[in-house]
């Protein structure tokens, strides 16, 4: 249509910010949860309390967390750093059950021959159970990625220019046109991140393909 | 701080319209509503799909389909193409609701179909072997199994949509939203921070509500609520199965 | 009684599972399905009550065609036990067993009580009542399939491998306690295994099936241990055909020495004026119940339990020649200990006297029926 062709630099601007305000907090997020979620694996004690409580994180909506982010961090409503911290939170919270179901999901008996063999603990969980728990992982990531490029255009009400600004823009001019824009965007954005976790994902476990191969 | 605990010790701010009390009904009411017809559709058709086995393709996708859109779009465009057709303040209530609907139906759905597919097929066969009929083997043996999935189900359901009523706020709908939109508007950081305080409230009561509900509804045969070795599950509603905020 | 006249399942895809099966299953009796995989054995049996649906041929179930009758009232009139028991994990135990009473109508003060008769005719305790399945172990579990599967009384059972899934020795126990239950009830019953030696023990008959389901023999099991029709029957029966018939055999009155023997707790000088020969002497409990042995040179202080060789089986007068050969080969002074009824010691029996018994007693006829095999 044509308000997509005039506009298509500025719709190219907002899906770059897009990337960022959603992609970071992926990247950071799976960095945090990965030790957190070995922890409520580790420690028995730690997985009702870790997990219930970064359940009950993703339970407050979005809005009110991007709103209340300057009140713990002391920045002001405008600022993205609101937007990417919360956005964090939200992937953490929903990452910390992944990571410690992938970590259960290796057999024992894989763990217990590796100790066997002579790794320790730590070079264990690097070279052996990370790898193997990379297909449960890598399916929350691809969850949460979807997830968050949706959540992020909330952050245009609080005036955060990124795709959702398409729509705020659209609803206040009463014009259609930007609003399906950016939701087409969006959703060819999550595709397009779910398709980037996915193949990177196959390329990093080779044993899962040839299986596909036989 | 300041602003956010003076707003929500403000006496004016507790009665009215406007006022806390009346929105948080508000909020409830959109939601709840939004729920129950989400659940009516969704509930039989998911049991319906698990148990003859059509449609999977359909609903194991529909889920991951959903997540991907954006809510607010979605509200927007409901609001600009259906509300000029209704009048009053039907032209954001019933386009919102829809979308509350809409958006409510991937979880519960899911929910239900997971929950009745996971069921033991050991124990279907057995069912159906000692004479139950097709509907008899559905509501006394694979609903009541499925309960935990669709309570899950439910759970997911309700606070994507108390999550989603906050930002219908912005498309006209009432309800706690109001707050944190008012606020914005206004410049008033207490409004928009005591809205969004009582918002996460509201989303918690609701989870906590949940999770004792589902506590003492379903068997404990499933749950392996013994007070002895297994710790009961779900505690948390699972994330994956949450759509969008 | 249950009747197969050339019932075939034919698979769109063109696998054939059962071929034109022609057999009876007579009334009363327990006959047992067995052979390879895929010979259709838990197909057949699953189309008596039409879990699964003949593509040719009529199975009649007490001179009723199964096909004309409707499918879930023919179910609840047959008892159904499966291998991973299939039980309803969110109800209780109780309400398990009471599923198919509770369908046809029964009082369920009535249901409820029937179901506490039979969780006690399982061997179950009855506080097991108000527990849940997941609470209970594998065994446990099939025995109250098993209950469940009779609650309604009803005239036929099926049953597809149900012991299978638990570990030998809890299997040995249900397959003991499925025998005296069936002589206390007197059911028709089709159970499917693929071990042999199960078919043996439990079957009064036994149909061993080819793959893609047909009948190779049809005979009950020291028929089909002396006489398999062909190869194949042959090689599925086994190996050690001969020793394991002899199980079908009762001992004639076989000829037994007096032994002395020493009751536990003895002191050395009791075991040295027992008047014991060669290595070996037996010790036994007071009520002259055989214990183990023990090497009398060996005794410095008094006769423990301890240091008994408790290594020989113990025949019985009214046991099988198996029972003898096998007390004979396994005593450690090759004199194979005999009780009588009641448990106390009769006297021993040498390992030629059991060969002899054998030689001279007669081997089970081959009947034409049983040579014909597939032809009933």
């Amino acid at each position: 249509m044509t308000w997509f062709t005039d506009h298509f630099s500025d719709v190219l601007t907002l899906t770059g910010k897009h990337v960022y305000l959603a992609g970071v907090p992926l990247i950071l997020g799976l960095i945090i949860a990965i030790p957190l979620g070995w922890l409520a694996r580790r420690y028995k004690v730690l997985y009702a309390p870790l997990i219930v409580g970064t359940g009950l994180l993703y339970t407050i909506p979005s809005l009110a967390l991007f709103i209340l982010m300057p009140v713990f961090i002391g920045t002001r409503i405008l600022d993205p750093l609101n937007v990417v911290v919360a956005m964090t939170i939200y992937t953490v919270a929903l990452l910390v059950r992944t990571v410690a179901d992938g970590l259960g999901a290796v057999p024992e008996s894989v763990n217990q021959s590796a100790t066997a063999m002579g790794f320790n603990r730590v070079r264990r969980l690097f070279t052996v159970e990370l790898p193997l728990a990379v297909p449960v992982i890598s399916a929350g990531l691809r969850v949460a990625a979807v997830s968050n490029v949706s959540i992020v255009s909330v952050a245009a009400i609080i005036g955060v220019p990124q795709l959702g600004s398409l729509f705020t823009d659209g609803f206040r001019r009463n014009f259609t046109d930007p609003i399906v824009v950016g939701i087409i965007a969006c959703v060819l954005l999550a595709v397009m991140f779910d398709v980037v976790i996915l193949a990177f994902t196959r390329l990093i476990t080779p044993w899962q393909r040839v299986r596909r191969a036989v | 701080m300041n602003a956010l605990l003076t707003w929500l010790t403000d006496g004016a701010n507790w009665s009215g319209e406007d006022g806390i009390p009346h929105r948080i009904l508000q909020h409830l009411e959109y939601s709840l509503v939004a729920v129950l017809i989400a659940a009516v559709i969704a509930i039989p058709l998911g049991l319906f799909i698990g148990h003859t086995g059509r449609g999977r393709f359909a609903v194991v996708n529909a889920a991951g389909a959903a997540r991907a859109i954006p809510s607010l779009g979605l509200l927007f465009i409901a609001v600009l193409v259906l509300g000029p057709r209704l009048a009053g303040d039907a032209a954001f209530i019933v386009p919102c609701e829809i979308v509350l609907v809409v958006l409510a139906i991937p979880p519960i759905l899911a929910g239900a179909y997971a929950g009745v597919e996971e069921v033991d097929p050991a124990t279907r066969d057995a069912a159906k072997g000692m004479g139950m009929r097709g509907f008899e083997v559905l509501t006394q043996v694979e609903l009541p199994c499925a309960l935990p999935l669709i309570f899950s189900g439910l759970r997911s359901g309700t606070l994507q949509v108390v999550a989603t009523a906050t930002i219908a706020a912005t498309a006209g709908l009432g309800g706690l939203g109001r707050f944190l939109i008012d606020g914005l508007s206004v410049r008033d950081f207490g409004q928009m921070a005591g809205g969004a305080v009582l918002v996460a409230v509201l989303a918690l009561a609701v989870d906590v509500v949940f999770a004792v509900v589902q506590r003492y509804a379903v068997s404990r045969g499933l749950t392996g609520r013994f007070g002895r070795r297994r710790v009961a599950p779900a505690l948390a509603p699972d994330p994956a199965l949450q759509s969008t905020h | 009684m249950i009747r197969f006249d050339s019932v075939s399942k034919a698979y769109p895809d063109g696998t054939v599972a059962v071929g034109g099966l022609d057999m009876v299953a007579p009334t009363g009796k327990i006959t047992v399905l067995v052979g390879p995989s895929g010979c259709g054995k838990t197909t057949s049996l699953r189309m008596i009550n039409r879990m699964i649906e003949p593509t040719e041929g009529r199975i009649w179930v007490d001179d009723r065609d199964t096909a004309t009758m409707n499918a879930a009232e023919l179910r609840r009139g047959i008892g159904y036990v499966i291998q991973q028991a299939g039980l309803f994990p969110h109800r209780t135990i109780v309400a398990n067993i009471a599923t198919v009473p509770l369908l046809l109508g029964w009082d369920k003060k009535k249901a409820r009580a029937r179901a506490l008769e039979l969780l006690e005719r399982v061997g179950l305790p009855a506080s097991f009542a108000n527990r849940y399945p997941s609470q209970l172990s594998g065994g446990q579990q099939q025995r109250v399939g098993v209950a469940r599967a009779l609650a309604a009384d009803p005239p036929v059972m099926l049953m597809d491998e149900p012991f299978s899934a638990v570990d030998p020795v809890v299997r040995e126990q249900l397959q003991d306690e499925f025998l005296r239950l069936q002589g206390d009830l007197g059911k028709t019953i089709v159970f499917v295994t693929h071990d042999i030696d199960e078919a043996i023990k439990l079957g009064d008959q036994v149909a061993v099936l080819r793959v893609g389901g047909k009948l190779a023999q049809l005979a009950d099991p020291a028929h089909l241990l002396a006489h398999p029709v062909d190869d194949f029957v042959a090689d599925f029966v086994g190996r050690d055909r001969g020793y394991r018939g002899l199980g079908f055999q009762t001992a004639p009155a076989l000829p037994l020495q007096a032994e002395p023997t020493v009751r536990l707790g003895a002191t050395a000088d009791e075991v040295r004026a027992s008047g014991a020969s060669g290595d070996w002497l037996l010790v036994t409990d007071d009520n002259r119940k055989p214990l183990g042995w023990i090497q009398p040179s060996r005794i410095t202080a008094s006769v423990e339990s301890a240091g008994l060789h408790r290594g020989g089986t113990i025949a019985s007068v009214n046991g099988s020649l198996r029972t003898a050969l096998d007390a004979a080969l396994s005593s450690p002074s090759r004199r194979g200990v005999v009780v009588d009824e009641t448990g106390a010691f009769a006297g021993t029996v040498l390992g030629q006297q059991v060969l002899a018994a054998i030689e001279s007693s007669a081997r089970p006829p081959a009947t034409d029926a049983h040579l014909a095999g597939s032809a009933t």
